[in-house]
């Protein structure tokens, strides 16, 4: 065993020697290292999200025709640090009538509940915090940890805008999150596991974007919904609630606000090219260095989050019926359709050939799909044929007012 | 004593003393918070018995779904949070004795339990624990009716909020 082929393994037995060599014991060298080992990675995650505020202010210019962040370092990749000063120096505001204690823990859940999930997730083959044998319920309970925080800042700033942003929020992320489930369970049948791991270990021979495309898309939308982000980002509607939930916080609770959402949506990238792209995997060139995967992982989350960012920058924010029913007449339904196909098609083609297995999931994923557009323009069609005749009674009305 | 037994007894003063704080404090939301608390602290025990299925559903069930939906229906349906009066009325003697009289019966009979003295079996590492409870849920020989059982009642509440909310 060397660093470059297992680095966490070697890093782990090189500071147990160490602490060994002090006199300490086995059970407080072990409790130690992995002390040290999650500071470490809270540390990276961290550290990632400062990268993408610089990373985040640089795409949006290029969306809206602008440069950028250009003037602090090169490419204005210090500019986030100055960030970071300016938000510290900030004046630290308490609204009056606010309740303290949950208005200050509030901003820490937030950004907990993301941290938490860098638990799970696998870097590479043998760099990973934990592989939990419930890995994809372990992200669904951090998720409700997530909403909880927001419920908690919203209430406790004692303003209406904090608690309507709140409860828009919440409403968001407990409706989306049951489609985001279906979802998720998708990779899980497939692979056979819940372990995060154990998913992208199964993704040897395809990568399951390829067996469930719908799959990809729902857990697309659901995630930018659960990160209240546009088009779904009625919880922060500038010109009926200024901000929403976090209107009254200041300087750097702000920055742990602003700094989760970041970070979130780079883990659901993330989350995305582990349950559906092959994760840490890279045709095959992972298997000579653990870094490659690293790389290839980061990569991969990164083009997820540059998907959510296009998104976002480029939809308008929809209304807030049109948000309920999208999900529950249109996404939910259609997830519990593909999963149980997905479930069904797996079992009967369990002992067939890879390609065969890998082609009907495909076909089958085309055809909801199909029925699912046919269906909507079936509605669409009749909808505006209700409409036409409504607008015909309307004009006529009048002039038969006159006889 | 066993650092097992020590993270067991913070956790469960934890548990006790947030769920005191639920039927002691006056505001309804802090309540709300310290049930949300206590409950975590039960997840957590979950997590100490290797259970780590029951602990991650513990959290998504209880603290995701049925704590905020306390919170909403305390925000949604009162005006005023925080309750003036005194918190006691005149039974309260008799509602602490029937509580004390269910621990009383509760802890005796766990106590007939030959597993009370002895120290939980540690789970090998790789164990499929999930698996297990997997197929004891669909298997006819354990719990499959109590399953289903449960199913159908969660269903008929579904049909009912639908029959309900639906517009005439």
């Amino acid at each position: 065993m060397n660093f470059w082929s297992d680095p966490i393994n070697f890093l782990d037995d090189w500071l147990k020697g160490v602490f060994a060599g002090w006199g300490a014991d086995l059970l407080l060298a072990h409790i130690v290292t992995a002390a040290i080992g999650i500071i470490v990675l809270i540390l990276f995650a961290m550290l990632v999200a400062i990268f993408l505020v610089w990373v985040e202010r640089k795409v949006v210019a290029r969306f809206q025709d602008r440069v950028g962040p250009n003037r602090i370092g090169p490419f204005g990749l210090v500019q986030p640090f100055a960030d970071i000063i300016k938000l510290i120096i900030k004046e630290d505001i308490t609204p009056a009538g606010a309740d303290k204690f949950v208005y200050n823990l509030a901003p820490v859940l937030a950004l907990a509940s993301v941290i938490l999930l860098w638990a799970v997730v696998p870097l590479a083959a043998n760099i990973y915090g934990v592989d939990l044998n419930v890995g994809v319920m372990y992200l669904v309970a951090a998720g409700a940890l997530g909403a909880l925080a927001i419920i908690m800042a919203g209430w406790a700033s004692n303003n209406k805008y904090a608690l309507l942003g709140a409860f828009r929020m919440v409403a968001t992320m407990i409706s989306y999150e049951i489609p985001m489930v279906v979802a998720l369970l998708i990779p899980t049948v497939l692979a056979g596991t819940m372990s995060i791991q154990g998913i992208t270990l199964a993704q040897a021979d395809t990568w399951f974007f390829i067996l469930s495309p719908l799959g990809v898309l729902i857990f697309l939308i659901s995630a930018i919904a659960e990160l209240g982000r546009a088009p779904f980002d009625l919880n922060e509607a500038e010109s009926e609630i200024i901000a929403g939930f976090h209107i009254e916080y200041t300087g750097m609770k702000f920055g742990l606000f602003y700094a989760g959402e970041l970070l979130h949506a780079f883990t659901f990238g993330g989350f995305m090219a582990i349950m559906f792209f092959g994760g840490w995997r890279f045709f095959g060139l992972e298997q000579y260095s653990p870094f490659i995967g690293m790389i290839a992982f980061m990569g991969k989350a990164l083009f997820g989050y540059w998907v959510i960012m296009w998104i976002k920058y480029t939809m308008p924010r929809i209304r807030i019926d049109h948000l309920l029913a999208f999900n529950w007449k249109f996404l939910t339904p259609l997830a519990l359709v593909t999963l149980v196909a997905t479930a069904l098609l797996d079992k009967l083609l369990a002992g067939s050939a890879g390609w065969l297995h890998a082609l009907v999931l495909f076909l089958a994923n085309l055809f909801i799909g199909w029925v699912t557009v046919e269906i909507l323009r079936a509605t669409g069609r009749r909808r505006k044929v209700e409409e036409k005749d409504a607008e015909a009674v309307r004009t006529l009305a009048p002039s038969e007012g006159h006889h | 004593m066993t650092p097992e037994q020590i993270v067991f007894l913070i956790v469960a003063a934890g548990v006790v003393g947030s769920a005191l704080m639920v039927v002691t404090t006056p505001r309804l939301i802090h309540a709300a918070l310290w049930l949300v608390a206590t409950l975590f602290g039960v997840a957590i025990l979950y997590a100490i018995l290797q259970a780590g299925f029951l602990a991650v559903v513990q959290v998504v069930v209880y603290i995701g779904a049925i704590a905020i939906l306390f919170i909403f229906a305390v925000m949604l349906t009162r005006r005023e949070m925080r309750d003036r009066g005194p918190q006691l009325n005149k039974t309260w003697w008799v509602a602490a004795l029937l509580g004390l009289l269910t621990f009383g019966g509760l802890a005796f009979i766990l106590s007939q339990w030959s597993g009370f003295s002895s120290l939980a079996v540690e789970i090998p590492d790789g164990t499929d624990t999930l698996g297990a409870l997997a197929t004891a849920l669909v298997s006819p020989q354990a719990y499959m009716l109590p399953f289903e059982v449960a199913s159908v009642l969660l269903l008929a509440a579904l049909v009912g909020a639908v029959y309900i909310a639906v517009k005439k």
